[in-house]
């Protein structure tokens, strides 16, 4: 069996990488959108396109009856989440299924297990899957809390049980601080959350972030597809990521393979998902949580396996069974993925949306460019800013890094700010380079900026100077009054437009996948 | 044509003649062989003794910004005959620096008053869009002309906030 339409209920690059992959397997697509998307790269290249609503996501791709209503509409048999949006909702795969139209992804009780701390905890201390060692309940007392960081060794993290983003945590270097670290979490904690239980786990200092792809049908096979090393963040969002790690060798490898199946397993997991890992500096590997969707980096995973994640979505969701097992997958060659936002590096990383007056999108040999937008399009102020996915493959990874350089220099995208030159930062970064990373990295290179800023002109970059000033000659005489600057009025075009944008931009993080 | 040209605050003098399919160039009183080919609006193949370049003209909310590769130039182009003919509104012959507001937001604090000496790349006015303040800093020193931003006003896009002479 195989599906004859699949809608998609997304946007931006995810929903045009879907919709390609079911023209390439014969199954009609359906996009839809809100009033801001109308002119969308997904709506033009989609078979089928309807209207959801306005732009805030809750009028239109976050709400569940309108996209239900337009699947039963255009006699959609099947709906593809994407990532972000309602993809980690167990209640669209609900209501999909009570309208009867097949959801691709996992079932809702497997989400729902993966979107609660201590559920998905309890099921995978049963199976034997590895934590950061701690405390697992709240604190009584110090004498309670000095006995547990006694037991997992200093230095210690004290966590909010109902915490996050920061807030009641504190971290204890030694014995004698951790009274009033505790009294002050605990305070903060309630403060902030309404409680003021406080846990002890033990503190890992400089970690990375690596996770695992898994794959399961629904016949009970599930394979892993290998790690991502996914250590380059700016405030908990990922900005880079690779295949495979070059710290996880062929034995870690399959040791968290192992444990990530054994986690999915747990779940009654089915379809495509990602185990996330925290990874110490002597290489342990804890446990952090599952993403219960496609992944936005997943095409590192699928150039270094030749496997197209999103056709095996597909397949399974129709039924189908895994058509290979655990040892037909093999890692091949390496893949760096940059994500291409529409932020000012200038400015803070700062969204930067407006009209795109010139796109010109690298190519050539080693490079996937996964992209949602074209020249002349206006990025709407409503949702994540992301552009586009450049990704860079080859035999390794200093081959990798090469290429993307020499995509980075062919790419320009004109009227609006990106950070394509973060990218150039990175990759000539020589603690990149030698692949020494943690999730701390970026900050750090971020905070040497200013030097980088003063350093001033090199005598090749003064010829360029010189060459920039001929050119602008040159220009005022061959094509001359340059279109009226539209970056400024397309910006308030935006804003009017779209009274609830700047609301809608905080939803954003939460949005991104 | 001359042109008083400013590529990321620096000078030049450029003179361009067209001689039948020919150019000469001359680049603050030197020689320089052009041959140019606009390949596209605001996209011009650029070969200069040999050496390509290819050029990117955009107009951004703080001026006119060429670009070759990665690296983006704030450029200001000036016709010395005439005293109107600025391509951009950021700048003019004197020197003078308009800050802009990058995207439209509140004014919450005003650094400086008029006729206050800053130095580059000094904190001048602070704006806040989406729960973020944003410290806008002087482009250049001098003294500040004249200030327009108000605190606590809402600024769009392009508006400019303060000159600085």
């Amino acid at each position: 069996m195989t599906f004859k339409k699949i809608l998609i209920a997304n946007r931006g690059e995810i929903a045009v990488r879907i919709l390609r992959a079911c023209r390439e397997l014969g199954i009609r697509s359906v996009a839809v959108y809100s009033d801001v998307d109308r002119a969308s790269l997904h709506v033009s290249k989609a078979d089928e396109a309807y209207y959801l609503g306005a732009p805030p996501a809750t009028e239109s791709y976050l709400n569940i009856e309108k996209i239900l209503a337009v699947a039963k509409r255009a006699g959609a048999d099947a709906i593809h989440p994407g990532y972000g949006f309602l993809s980690e909702n167990p209640k669209f795969p609900r209501a999909c299924k009570e309208a009867g139209i097949k959801f691709i992804g996992p079932k809702a009780e497997a989400m729902e297990m993966m979107g609660s701390k201590t559920g998905a905890r309890r099921a995978m201390e049963k199976a034997g899957v590895p934590f950061v060692p701690g405390s697992l309940r709240g604190l009584n007392s110090v004498e309670e809390g000095e006995q547990v960081a006694e037991r997992i060794g200093y230095p210690v993290m004290l966590k909010a049980a109902s915490g996050g983003g920061g807030k009641g945590m504190r971290l204890v270097f030694k014995r004698e601080e951790l009274r009033s670290a505790l009294e002050s979490a605990k305070s903060e904690a309630a403060r902030s959350f309404g409680d003021d239980e406080v846990y002890v786990e033990k503190a890992i200092v400089n970690p990375r972030h690596i996770e695992m792809q898994v794959l399961a049908d629904e016949h009970g096979h599930t394979v892993y597809l290998g790690e991502r090393e996914c250590s380059i963040q700016r405030r908990h969002q990922k900005v880079l990521e690779e295949a495979p790690s070059a710290i996880v060798d062929p034995d870690m490898r399959r040791r968290m393979g192992e444990v990530a199946v054994r986690v999915a397993q747990a779940a009654n997991y089915t379809n495509a998902g990602t185990v996330e890992f925290l990874v110490d500096q002597e290489k342990n590997f804890y446990f952090l949580e599952m993403n219960t969707r496609l992944q936005v980096e997943h095409p590192v995973t699928e150039l270094t396996t030749g496997l197209d994640l999103v056709h095996l979505q597909i397949h399974i969701a129709a039924g189908g069974e895994l058509p290979f097992k655990q040892e037909d997958i093999a890692i091949r060659g390496h893949a760096i993925e940059c994500r291409i936002y529409a932020e000012d590096p200038d400015n803070h990383y700062f969204p930067s949306p407006g009209k795109i007056t010139m796109l010109l999108p690298p190519a050539g040999p080693g490079i996937r460019h996964d992209s949602g937008s074209y020249e002349g399009w206006t990025v709407p102020i409503d949702y994540d800013p992301l552009l586009a996915k450049l990704i860079g493959y080859g035999t390794d990874r200093e081959q990798v890094i090469l290429r993307l350089q020499r995509a980075l220099h062919e790419y320009f995208v004109g009227g609006i700010q990106t950070n394509i030159s973060l990218f150039q930062r990175i990759l000539a970064d020589g603690d990149f380079q030698a692949a020494r990373l943690d999730t701390g990295y970026l900050e750090r290179l971020l905070a040497r900026e200013h030097e980088h800023v003063l350093e001033g002109m090199s005598p090749a970059e003064e010829r360029v100077s010189e060459v920039v000033a001929i050119a602008a000659g040159l220009f005022a005489v061959l094509d001359p009054a340059p279109a009226a600057s539209n970056a400024a009025s397309s910006i308030s075009e935006i804003i009017a437009k779209s009274p609830s944008g700047w609301k809608q931009a905080a939803l954003r993080e939460a949005l991104r996948g | 044509m001359n042109y008083d040209v400013s590529v990321d605050g620096k000078a030049h003098r450029l003179e361009l003649a067209r001689k039948g399919d020919q150019w000469e160039c001359k680049l603050d009183g030197r020689a320089v062989p052009v041959d140019p080919v606009l390949l596209r609006r605001n996209m011009l193949s650029l070969l200069i003794d040999g050496v390509s370049y290819e050029v990117r003209r955009e107009q951004t909310v703080s001026g006119l910004r060429l670009s070759i590769g990665l690296a983006r130039y704030a450029v200001e182009l000036r016709d010395p005959r005439s005293l109107h003919s600025w391509q951009t509104e950021s700048g003019s012959a004197e020197g003078k620096k308009k800050i802009v507001a990058p995207m439209p937001g509140k004014v919450v604090r005003v650094l400086v008053k008029q006729g206050a000496e800053v130095q580059a790349g000094q904190g001048v006015v602070v704006v806040e869009a989406m729960k973020m303040q944003n410290e806008l800093k002087s482009p250049k020193q001098g003294i500040v002309q004249k200030v327009m931003a108000v605190e606590g006003a809402t600024v769009n896009a392009g508006d400019v906030l303060l000159i600085v002479e």
